[in-house]
């Protein structure tokens, strides 16, 4: 596969490993945040930490649209779902997010409420189409990758003349949740030394977006490709930065990601939505300025005016150590829960309710480090 | 990459291909490589940026190689 | 003799007709569909004996039986369909036992408005591959629900076979050293399915890989007897359950190298679009052995004269260890663990 089998070449990555390894300094410990939960699961999936040095350590970012959905938005959707006349479309993943009292999106479908799975905001407008007599509700959630499709998806339906299609819109945005995670880094043990900024959304939003990252908060940030190569290469680039003292933004991935970004998406985004004051985050809590809903001239595709939804907040579960572990404060197998309350067939917080998750990944692919390291340590001790 | 009407052009990766929406990529034609997320095309990748990638790439490896 | 009418037996309309109430309620419809349909697609001499049951005699040997169900949507898939499956899949939870497969049996839950012809089309594929794995559908039944009540047909088999001495074959009988082969290209069932599902919409030549395994398992067993210590077919979640399991059932661990893991590059580039990892999509024509080392060479070998071994590979080792962890050395040369699927990687795959 062109564009894809180079940048996951074996021996480059030796090689990269490597260089790496000569560059960190020894003594010195280097905290770096992927972002992004496409770079997370990439990580891990291709075993990438195994090739890093001891002193490079790589910190899970709260970049995954699914675990920072809140219970409280959940709950409104399985709501929404259980009225007999709304069908609504969802993307897989959020179907085993667990909601109160152990509920989910699976359980309700199999209770009987009209669900659908749908790769694509075109297929949930194509069931609107196909079926007039049902109210097509889609569940849009995301950063900026999914946020001008579903744009595009009100204008079409407006386009068609449809009234019985609406957006449920919980889409975020990445540099307010940066924001986020760079104030509440304060503490020596919650330090962050650099960022791997994401892949996708940086093709849509540009760089620019991230200079306040190096300007306000000083701390280097390279934009990565998702292949393991890319991020091979950005850690390599953020190593080189902070030996430097130098504290910029870098575009790694240069073959899709420019500084302007994609304008067209931009302004399709623009004209669709929004800013909300506030938006609660899972993990996060509340972040000012960090979500979207549908601007005024497109209130009629609005799920929360149509079904006049008021969002109660839920609480997670309070040994769940999602928050701190969505900052970096804390490692997933430093959660109570982890393993034995919380796996990913019974997840109990928003880190492990995805495959992109901080807490899913280490489960599902790295936990046997757990098990070498706890042997190690035997040995030692 | 095959233009179809409507906003739509055909992928190919590896021998599969698929209908995917271009309507947020200006100026894309045929045998251009995009970048795809949950349907649509976000993004065109440039052929003369990924070999700069690549060969950057090559040479943090060979000077690995070489040095240490 | 006094001339009775006698009813006029019309032909089943096989172009236009549906299955209807009266085909399942046990009188002359019903009658007419079975011989039709199945007794004309299975042709055997006991079906001939129009019994409600099969009288199969004495087998030589332990005996070994079996039972599953096949949901697969859709019903007609690139390189097979619910019946050729069905067979296939049957002969395979035998063979995996190294037993020679005997004898069949299959039971119809059909909807009411199923077209005929696809019900034709189907018992023909059913009986072409039982013909051609010389397996014969010794007995059956058919049930017919009302619209709604069963998405077109569910087929219900049972399967019955002999083991020859010597053989123990079991997934608690890995042991640390034994190596681990699989005999072809992992992903290409499922990769089949999804591309035939309406809402997925890709294009790919990848056919199903839907066969029966037990010619290509005698080879086995008479190639490596008692050496050989599992053997099982990575149907729904893919290799990555199957190995899973076995770590499990042995309390062993698993190392295997990803690289080795053979994948169809169409197999490898349609997950890609779809995000899904091979090692955990289904198939329906391929084995996992457990060999101990001596054996190994001498088995994948044997494996590859085979039509359906031809691609055979090692792609690891059983190991110790407590926690039962099915271990990878990526293609990218890092570590992972490959763990039980959680959740639904996709319905109705089989």
């Amino acid at each position: 596969m062109k564009y894809v089998d180079e940048y996951r070449d074996a021996d480059l990555a030796k090689a990269l490993a490597a260089r790496i390894a000569a560059e960190a300094k020894p003594g010195v410990s280097y905290r770096f945040m992927e972002f992004c939960g496409g770079h997370t699961h990439a990580i891990s999936r291709y075993g990438v930490e195994d090739l890093l040095p001891a002193n490079v350590q790589m910190i899970h970012g709260p970049g995954c649209p699914v675990c920072v959905l809140p219970i409280g938005r959940i709950n409104d959707a399985i709501k929404l779902a259980a009225l007999p006349q709304v069908t609504l479309c969802t993307y897989a993943d959020l179907m085993r997010v667990p909601a109160e009292n152990g509920a989910s999106l699976m359980k309700a479908r199999a209770a009987g409420a009209d669900i659908r799975m749908v790769y694509s905001t075109m297929d949930a407008l194509r069931i609107a189409e196909a079926e007039p007599h049902r109210e097509v509700v889609f569940l849009a959630i995301g950063f900026e990758t999914t946020t001008p499709p579903t744009a595009l998806a009100v204008k079409r339906a407006q386009a068609l003349g449809l009234r019985n299609f609406f957006v449920f819109c919980n889409h975020v945005l990445t540099p307010a949740a940066m924001r986020a995670i760079l104030d509440g880094a304060n503490a020596e043990t919650e330090r962050l030394d650099g960022i791997v900024g994401p892949a996708h959304v940086s093709t849509v939003i540009g760089a620019r977006p991230y200079e306040f990252v190096a300007e306000i908060y000083r701390t280097p940030i390279v934009i990565s490709g998702f292949e393991p190569l890319d991020v091979m290469q950005s850690i390599l680039m953020l190593t080189r930065q902070v030996n430097a003292g130098r504290r910029e933004v870098e575009n790694q991935y240069a073959r899709a990601v420019s500084r302007d970004g994609n304008i067209k998406a931009q302004r399709e985004m623009d004209e669709v939505f929004d800013l909300r004051d506030s938006f609660e985050w899972r993990g996060l809590g509340e972040v000012p300025k960090s979500a979207l809903r549908l601007r005024g001239a497109y209130a009629k595709f609005d799920a929360e005016r149509r079904f006049d939804i008021e969002t109660v907040r839920a609480r997670d579960n309070p040994a769940c150590e999602c928050g701190a572990i969505l900052r970096g404060a804390k490692r997933p197998t430093d959660c109570k829960l982890f393993g034995s309350l919380c796996t990913p067939d019974t997840p109990m917080g928003s880190c492990m309710v995805s495959s992109e998750g901080s807490c899913a990944a280490h489960y599902a692919y790295g936990r046997f480090r757990d098990a070498r390291r706890a042997r190690a340590v035997e040995a030692v001790s | 990459m095959e233009l179809l009407g409507d906003d739509m052009a055909r992928v190919d990766l590896g021998g599969v291909s698929k209908a995917i929406n271009i309507a947020l990529v200006d100026d894309v034609a045929v045998g251009d490589f995009v970048v795809i997320h949950v349907g649509y095309a976000l993004s065109r990748i440039d052929a003369e940026e990924a070999e700069r990638t690549l060969a950057l790439l090559r040479d943090a490896a060979a000077a690995t190689e070489i040095g240490a | 003799m006094t001339h009775i009418a006698q009813p006029l037996r019309r032909k089943l309309d096989i172009k236009n007709g549906r299955v209807d109430l009266s085909h399942g309620s046990g009188g002359r419809a019903m009658a007419q569909l079975v011989a039709d349909i199945f007794h004309d697609a299975f042709g055997n001499e006991w079906l001939r004996r129009n019994d409600d049951q099969a009288s199969l005699g004495t087998l030589p040997g332990r005996l070994v039986m079996t039972t599953d169900g096949y949901v697969v949507s859709p019903l007609f898939f690139p390189g097979g369909d619910i019946g050729s499956l069905s067979v296939h899949g049957t002969i395979n939870d035998l063979a995996m036992a190294g037993a020679t497969p005997k004898f069949l049996s299959a039971s119809f839950i059909i909807e009411e408005g199923f077209p005929l012809a696809d019900l034709k089309r189907i018992a023909q594929s059913m009986g072409e591959a039982s013909r051609s794995a010389g397996v014969p559908i010794v007995t059956g039944d058919t049930k017919v629900v009302e619209r709604g009540k069963a998405d077109g047909v569910f087929i219900s088999t049972a399967g019955v076979g002999v083991v020859a001495d010597g053989l123990m074959l079991s997934s608690d009988q890995a042991r640390p050293g034994d190596v681990v082969l699989v005999s072809g290209s992992m992903g290409d069932h499922g990769v089949a399915i999804m591309s035939s599902r309406e809402n997925l919409q890709f294009d790919t030549h990848i056919l199903s890989d839907s066969a029966p395994l037990h010619e290509l398992v005698a080879v086995m067993t008479a190639t490596a007897g008692g050496a050989l210590r599992v053997m099982r077919d990575p149907t729904r979640g893919g290799l990555a359950a199957t190995l899973n399991e076995i770590a499990q059932q042995s309390n062993v661990g698993v190392f295997i190298e990803e690289a080795h893991v053979p994948v169809k590059p169409e197999v490898a580039a349609a997950c890609e679009f779809l995000g899904l990892d091979p090692l955990y999509v289904a198939n329906e024509g391929k084995l996992v052995a457990i060999v101990a080392p001596q054996d190994a060479d001498a088995l994948l070998g044997a494996m590859r004269t085979h039509p359906l071994g031809r691609d055979a590979a090692a792609i690891g080792a059983i190991v110790e260890d407590e926690h039962n962890f099915v271990q990878m050395t990526t293609a990218f040369g890092g570590g992972r663990i490959v763990d039980w699927l959680s959740g639904e990687q996709l319905p109705r795959i089989c």
